[in-house]
């Protein structure tokens, strides 16, 4: 018996392809945290020296005026604050609305129409809604509801609403498809009708990927730039009650995306920007973990039910 | 209480719950209609109200008077550098990273931390993507505005959805096939090289199409990394800014007074066309897929 039929010669030059590709897929693999890394070291390197140059007092304050070195961020908060609130209260009832409507009640052609609908809405360029935004959305609101001009922050929030509908659409789906079908059959065997089940058993037993998915969409309405500017009428101005969604706004995402274009690079107003785009990496990661918590949470006492 | 007064009162609540549930259903089949119509009548408007604007000229013809005639060549052909810039970064990476994420790795702290920091990627506001841009492409390396600095933020950007789609894809494919490869003495890359890599490929494919279409639609990452107001000539080199199709549609819907609406609405529709047209590829490639897949 032929004791060696291996091909002896190619052996060490395939060995030696092999830990050459294994090495740079290896390396490929930690990409994605060098890069995280690497946003959050220049947001940093060019934001951290506005801590020194402003004033803690004045950073908090009430003017945002760059001209005249007022850099009070206060407002660009509340109008962040006031769109996304504005936005997921349109698009969480009907993106889990219609995510129930999808995974529970829609016949299945409704559902192979339904389903790449949605995914088209997220495939659309945000600069397009906020062009029709302009053209249409604002005047209409402005006659609608006799405003003095229809760039407002609830112009804002409706934009934002259709950005973050798919996202909250498609996971929330996921979540609910992934309820096993016995858990559905048992409320129906005990006598409850397709609607309490759908609210009683399957909503209830789906709530963390549901959470997850509008946690998921709230991050993409603090983040979204290019919508929002066009519409919201940018002005730098405290929003802290119910009426100022009827008024013009300025986002975080919208000052940077509309000054950095204009400031020369290491002026105070370039670190004050940066110090901005600091914020906003840190409330995304902040949603972030929290979404992916929930997952977790949920796997683990998915696993404890399970044991 | 008798036996039947007990089932006419057991009727009638049944009358009433069947009752909740219909007006449940219409509430909830509105909603899903509400949801979507306003969609198919963006799409069906943008298109009435560009079609007149396409013409030949328009399509291949450069800004003149203000951008207020002629056409967009310059935007369209940047928005295809773009797009083939960042796929030039961001597959071969993307694709490497997801072998890696599901042929290779273990599950331990540095695999989920590598999860982690995909999904914190994926949730980063574009606009951010565009500071980082700025800050290491175009002024630390020194590559100015450029296509390239533009197509590097846009990679990065990128990144998370392909590497996603990717490992998704590499981990449907049956671990029997990397059984049989390994035990005929393939190695474990000559395995993922020749016989996972090539049954994963309409799968990776669809993900990469999705990612890039994402990425040609995107304004605020190349705002301060690589698109020019006006530049109405076709970029010379990797080193040129260039116009592209999103931020040419903001600038002449927000910048440029008494600007033709039918100019706007035509960019709007060349846009569209172009980020709906690699969807339906995307959609394509995988429904071919699905149909002739054997496993």
């Amino acid at each position: 018996m032929r004791a060696n039929t291996r091909p002896g010669t190619a052996e060490p030059l395939r060995n030696w392809q092999e830990a050459v590709l294994s090495r740079a897929v290896r390396l490929s693999g930690y990409s994605a945290i060098v890069f995280v890394g690497l946003i959050f070291f220049f947001l940093v390197r060019e934001g951290s020296p506005a801590l020194i140059e402003v004033p803690l007092a004045d950073l908090v304050g009430l003017r945002w005026y760059p001209i005249e070195g007022h850099f009070g961020v206060l407002p660009l908060i509340s109008g962040s604050l006031i769109v996304t609130v504005g936005a997921m209260a349109v698009a969480i009832p009907f993106g889990i609305g219609t995510a129930m409507f999808i995974s529970e009640i829609a016949p299945r052609w409704a559902r192979e129409v339904l389903k790449p609908m949605v995914e088209l809405l997220g495939g659309l360029p945000s600069v397009v809604l906020g062009f029709l935004g302009i053209l249409l959305l604002s005047p209409f609101l402005r006659q609608a509801l006799d405003l003095p001009t229809g760039l407002t922050a609830l112009a804002g929030s409706l934009l934002l609403a259709g950005i973050a509908l798919p996202t909250i659409v498609s996971i929330a789906e996921d979540a609910l498809d992934a309820v096993p079908k016995s858990y559905r059959e048992g409320a129906l065997a005990l006598g409850a009708t397709r609607w309490q089940t759908m609210w009683g058993v399957t909503l209830p037993a789906a709530r963390s990927g549901v959470l997850t998915a509008v946690m998921l969409g709230i991050g993409r309405a603090i983040g979204e730039t290019m919508a929002v500017m066009m519409v919201t009428g940018n002005a730098p101005v405290l929003a802290v009650q119910l009426g100022s969604l009827f008024a013009p706004a300025r986002t975080m995402t919208a000052t940077i995306a509309a000054e950095m274009g204009e400031v020369a690079s290491g002026s105070v107003h370039y670190h004050v920007l940066f110090l901005i785009g600091m914020l906003l990496f840190l409330i995304s990661l902040a949603v972030n973990v929290a979404a992916s918590a929930v997952v977790f949470r949920q796997r683990t006492r998915a696993e404890r039910v399970l044991s | 209480m008798s036996a039947d007064g007990r089932l006419r009162r057991y009727a009638a609540g049944g009358g009433r719950r069947i009752l909740t549930q219909r007006l449940g259903f219409t509430l909830l089949t509105l909603t899903a209609v509400a949801t979507v119509v306003p969609i198919i009548l963006v799409v069906v408007y943008i298109v009435i109200q560009g079609a007149p604007a396409i013409s030949w000229e328009f399509l291949s013809g450069v800004p003149r008077e203000g951008m207020r005639q002629g056409g967009i060549l310059p935007a369209i052909v940047g928005t295809f550098y773009l797009t083939l810039g960042t796929a030039v970064f961001s597959v071969p990476l993307g694709v490497a990273a997801a072998v890696y994420l599901a042929e290779y790795a273990q599950e331990n702290a540095w695999t989920r931390l590598i999860r982690i920091a995909i999904i914190n990627l994926a949730g980063i506001p574009s606009v951010v993507y565009g500071l980082f841009g700025l800050g290491l492409f175009v002024l630390f390396l020194h590559l100015g505005t450029s296509i390239l600095a533009a197509s590097l933020t846009l990679s990065i950007m990128t990144l998370p959805v392909i590497i996603s789609a990717s490992e998704e894809a590499l981990r449907a494919v049956p671990q029997a096939f990397r059984t049989v490869s390994m035990s005929l003495g393939g190695t474990r890359w000559q395995t993922i090289r020749r016989i996972v890599l090539p049954q994963a490929l309409p799968g990776i494919l669809t993900g990469v199409i999705l990612g890039l279409e994402r990425a040609a639609g995107e304004t605020a990452p190349i705002l301060f990394t690589g698109a020019a107001f006006f530049l109405p000539r076709l970029p010379h080199s990797p080193l040129d800014a260039t116009m592209a199709l999103p931020y040419h549609l903001f600038v002449i819907s927000t910048q440029v007074p008494e600007m033709p609406i039918r100019i706007q609405y035509g960019t709007a529709l060349v846009l569209i066309a172009f980020v709906l047209g690699m969807n339906l590829i995307a959609t394509v490639v995988r429904s071919r897929a699905r149909a002739r897949r054997q496993w």
